[in-house]
């Protein structure tokens, strides 16, 4: 029998031809989507990243998050209480409106006010009054000294007066998408791209990129691959496995920058019987970790250049506070603990544990690079400390609502986790109002304080250095906070991770410690 | 056939509202999305505010009422993460997925079938044997793994295809589609191959093991002894009773080509609706996970239906009427 199989078997053909793309066009892959074009409905580094492109804030930072003019050409503090900005005259937005104070006011209207907005930037026009002088020149008054005025204002996008009513639906659309920065918004396609093209009215001169496309490639191996194969020009978030690869390939370069977050261990400090730990027989025991050479212990037998080296590949430094010490407020002094086990083991003998206790540690897993490996390393090394570990790593959507809540009686649930905070703000002010200043509600203190901790000195020495403007002196004093609060082990800093790049080997990066991707970050060579 | 019809959208509906009542209070288990969505440097009465904007600082019993209030509105809430709409958000990214379910069903039909046929009609050709021998790879192949390798060698190494996202998008009767252009083959093709690698295994299967079985039978010999060509005896004789169980399986399979297309999707960055779920499990974005259940679970109800109908086309001896529904 003979049947004629090559009727069916049709074959496909598939022409192999490459679009061709232009030398000012940049393709830039990124980690996670934008969830909207709605400069002000969610602060969340995907988004503000994107809005960067199109608005921008009254005041800049630049790659080292240092206050640069942006908007406001310049400024002055008139008193304690009361700024004056003076704007840059000619800028226009990309519809060829004149940029004026009217537009700014319209920003501090409508910021705090986005409707079924999860997360606005609230928080940074929260309590700050604006005057017109004229049509360059306002005055922002605030009924507290606000010292970190400049830092709030370099946080928020500024808007045309003309859009102030408009919706987040209307920015989508790309209707209302009209900003003053160097990129004018082309097209949105949810889920697959963001596309610019160049503001050639742009006050700061001609932008380099004639066009912009931004592909949120949430898998690691794709983007390095869509990389490698020349469907993107730079990637973010170059995956720990990879790096030294990529850095080896004659074909590619990469820049890293360290972050402004931190990865630490927060400990329980609110309850003499803390859930998660137990007696080595299982027994109920007082919480050892309100005992200050328990926690010097801990801190001491981590092993935090191994951390560094085996599980983050060399992407990362190992952290002594809350910030690395290249910026302003943090202390110069604070070194990060040497790995000593003797001397943890003597600590904790000390401090009447010989035989160690039986804890369980937790931590997310997925929301921060390496995390759940950089949990188990952790509870290793306690282990050879001498304690009964146990190690349970939570899926990141449901670690930190039980972190925060999920405790009896609506407490932080567990005993001793790892998280990680990043400073947005650029210094250490706000890391130390979340994590360390004592829980308290009523002032708006240790919203993340997910511990408990509480120390009426750094308590005292943070509303001190909130009230003072002078920057010198309050970076004095934020540092000796920094250093009260370290030498108690408030937290147990692990590492600063580091933001990688990577791109064509004829692309020069300048990298960001605030872990923005932007095109203005990439030039060719 | 309209009382069958009816029937099967009852019982369809049930399933809906069952599945609505299991999601909803599931997603509610996972965690507080609160926690998730505040920017970290937000004071306590700030988080508390965006609970309530949120609704989601009342008891559930509560959220469902207003859930179920919006529900006979046609509104299924909106998603916290995006702001907008949650079904308008599906239904925005439903083409692109249904377009990569579509192409990966036509291609376990059209190298399934014809494989399958061969290696029934002669088991024991080297490449019959062969061809079951890919099959089971096909089956066992994890299809992260698969589809990072198709990426390394079609992209990377030879760079014949795009390694991720989807082509050009034109309309062609109001359906927005990547397919017309040569371009929107070249994104496709390496996401819906991996997508369909499980289906093409599975149609060869079905489809050798219906040869088997049918070749054999006296109306086979008969035709054969009649004269027929061999192509007619096949093509006519052969194909159409081994399709009743492959346009089944086919029928169900192409529900979770749509529904579950996650992994695919975020491998080659394809901008479905699998990744949008994916997201919303991770921001715990609970409107979007209850919506998209919704419309995975009535899309599941449609195309087990049209498979009963089809399936009464192919085969006159089944009756819908009389069909135990």
């Amino acid at each position: 029998m003979t049947y004629r199989w090559s009727a069916l078997l049709g074959g496909v053909a598939i022409a192999c031809f490459h679009s061709t793309v232009m030398a000012q066009d940049i393709r830039i892959g990124v980690s996670a989507e934008p969830t909207s074009m709605d400069p002000h409905f969610h602060t969340l580094t995907p988004n503000n990243q994107i809005m960067r492109h199109m608005f921008e804030p009254l005041v800049s930072m630049d790659e080292k998050q240092a206050i640069k003019p942006g908007l406001a050409e310049s400024w002055k503090v008139v008193d304690d209480t009361t700024w004056e900005f003076k704007l840059r005259a000619g800028v226009k937005f990309h519809d060829g409106s004149d940029f004026t104070v009217d537009d700014v006011i319209a920003t501090f209207a409508r910021t705090p006010n986005v409707p079924k907005s999860p997360a606005g930037f609230g928080t940074y026009v929260h309590g700050k009054t604006i005057e017109k002088i004229d049509a360059l020149t306002f005055r922002v008054k605030t009924a507290n000294p606000e010292p970190l005025m400049l830092n709030h204002l370099a946080q928020f996008s500024v808007i045309s007066a003309k859009n102030q009513g408009a919706g987040t639906e209307d920015y989508n659309s790309g209707k209302a998408a009209i900003g003053t920065g160097p990129y004018r918004f082309a097209e949105f396609v949810a889920g697959d791209r963001v596309v610019f093209t160049r503001n050639d009215q742009y006050w700061g001169g001609k932008p380099y990129w004639g066009k912009v496309t931004i592909k949120p490639v949430k898998s690691d191996p794709t983007r390095v691959a869509a990389l490698l194969s020349g469907d993107l020009d730079v990637i973010e978030a170059v995956p720990t496995a990879d790096a030294q690869r990529l850095k080896a390939d004659p074909r590619l370069i990469t820049g890293s920058a360290l972050s402004n977050r931190v990865i630490y261990f927060h400990l329980d400090r609110h309850r003499e019987d803390s859930p998660f730990i137990k007696g080595r027989d299982g027994a109920a025991i007082k919480n050892p970790l309100n005992v200050l050479k328990v926690r010097q212990a801990l801190s001491k037998a981590l092993n935090r250049q191994a951390i560094v080296e085996r599980i983050m590949e060399g992407e990362a430094q190992p952290a002594a506070q809350l910030l690395p010490d290249t910026y302003e407020g943090t202390s110069s002094k604070l070194k990060p603990v040497a790995y000593d086990l003797d001397g943890a083991k003597k600590l904790l003998a000390e401090a009447g544990y010989p035989n160690g206790f039986k804890i369980t540690i937790h931590g997310p897993n997925g929301r921060y690079t390496n995390d759940a490996k950089i949990l188990e390393a952790a509870g290793q090394m306690w282990s050879r400390l001498g304690l009964d570990v146990a190690v349970e790593a939570v899926p990141a959507a449901n670690f930190f609502s039980r972190a925060s809540t999920g405790g009896a009686g609506g407490m932080p649930e567990f005993s001793l986790f790892l998280v990680g905070w990043s400073a947005g703000t650029g210094e250490p002010s706000g890391s130390i109002n979340s994590l360390i200043a004592t829980f308290d509600k009523k002032a708006g203190t240790g919203a993340a304080n997910r511990g408990r901790y509480s120390n009426k000195k750094v308590d005292d020495l943070l509303s001190a250095a909130v009230r003072t403007v002078d920057s010198a002196k309050r970076a004095v004093i934020l540092a000796e906070a920094t250093e009260v609060a370290m030498e108690d082990v408030a937290i147990i800093p692990i590492q600063y991770p580091l933001n990688t790049w990577a791109a064509k080997k004829d692309f020069v990066i300048v990298p960001r410690s605030d872990e923005y991707t932007l095109a203005m970050s990439f030039t060719r060579k | 056939m309209l009382a069958f019809i009816l029937r099967r959208t009852g019982q369809g509906l049930l399933v809906v509202a069952a599945m609505v009542v299991l999601v909803f209070f599931g997603v509610h288990v996972l965690g507080d999305p609160v926690w998730i969505l505040v920017s970290p440097e937000m004071t306590q009465t700030q988080i508390e505010e965006v609970a309530r904007a949120l609704g989601v600082d009342r008891p559930i019993h509560e959220q469902f009422l207003i859930f179920l209030k919006g529900l006979t509105q046609g509104d299924l809430g909106r998603s916290f993460v995006h702001g907008s709409p949650a079904i308008g958000l599906i239904l925005e990214r439903m083409p692109a997925t249904l377009e990569l379910a579509f192409v990966a069903l036509m291609m376990a039909i059209v190298i399934g079938i014809p494989l399958g046929l061969f290696a029934g009609l002669k088991p024991d050709h080297p490449l019959a044997r062969a061809i079951m021998a890919v099959s089971i790879l096909g089956f066992s192949l994890p299809t992260f793994w698969v589809g990072l390798m198709l990426i390394m060698v079609f992209a990377v190494m030879l760079g014949w295809l795009p390694a991720t996202g989807r082509g050009p998008v034109g309309h062609i009767f109001g359906i927005e589609t990547s397919l017309l252009s040569l371009e929107g083959w070249r994104f496709i093709l390496l996401p819906a191959l991996n997508l369909a690698l499980l289906k093409i295994s599975l149609v060869i299967r079905l489809a050798r093991a219906g040869t088997r079985e049918v070749a054999l039978l006296d109306y086979v010999k008969f035709a054969r002894a009649k004269g027929l060509s061999p192509g007619r005896i096949v093509g006519v004789h052969i194909l159409k009773n081994i399709l009743i169980p492959i346009i089944t399986v086919l029928g169900l399979e192409f529900g979770s080509l749509v529904a579950f297309s996650i992994v695919t999707e975020t491998i080659f960055s394809w901008p479905g609706m699998g990744r949008l779920l994916l997201e919303a499990i991770q921001r715990l974005d609970r409107p979007v996970i209850v919506a998209y259940v919704i419309v995975v679970v009535c899309l599941f109800v449609v195309i087990n239906l049209i498979v009963d109908i089809l399936y009464s086309l192919v085969d006159p001896r089944v009756r819908l009427s009389e069909a135990k529904a």
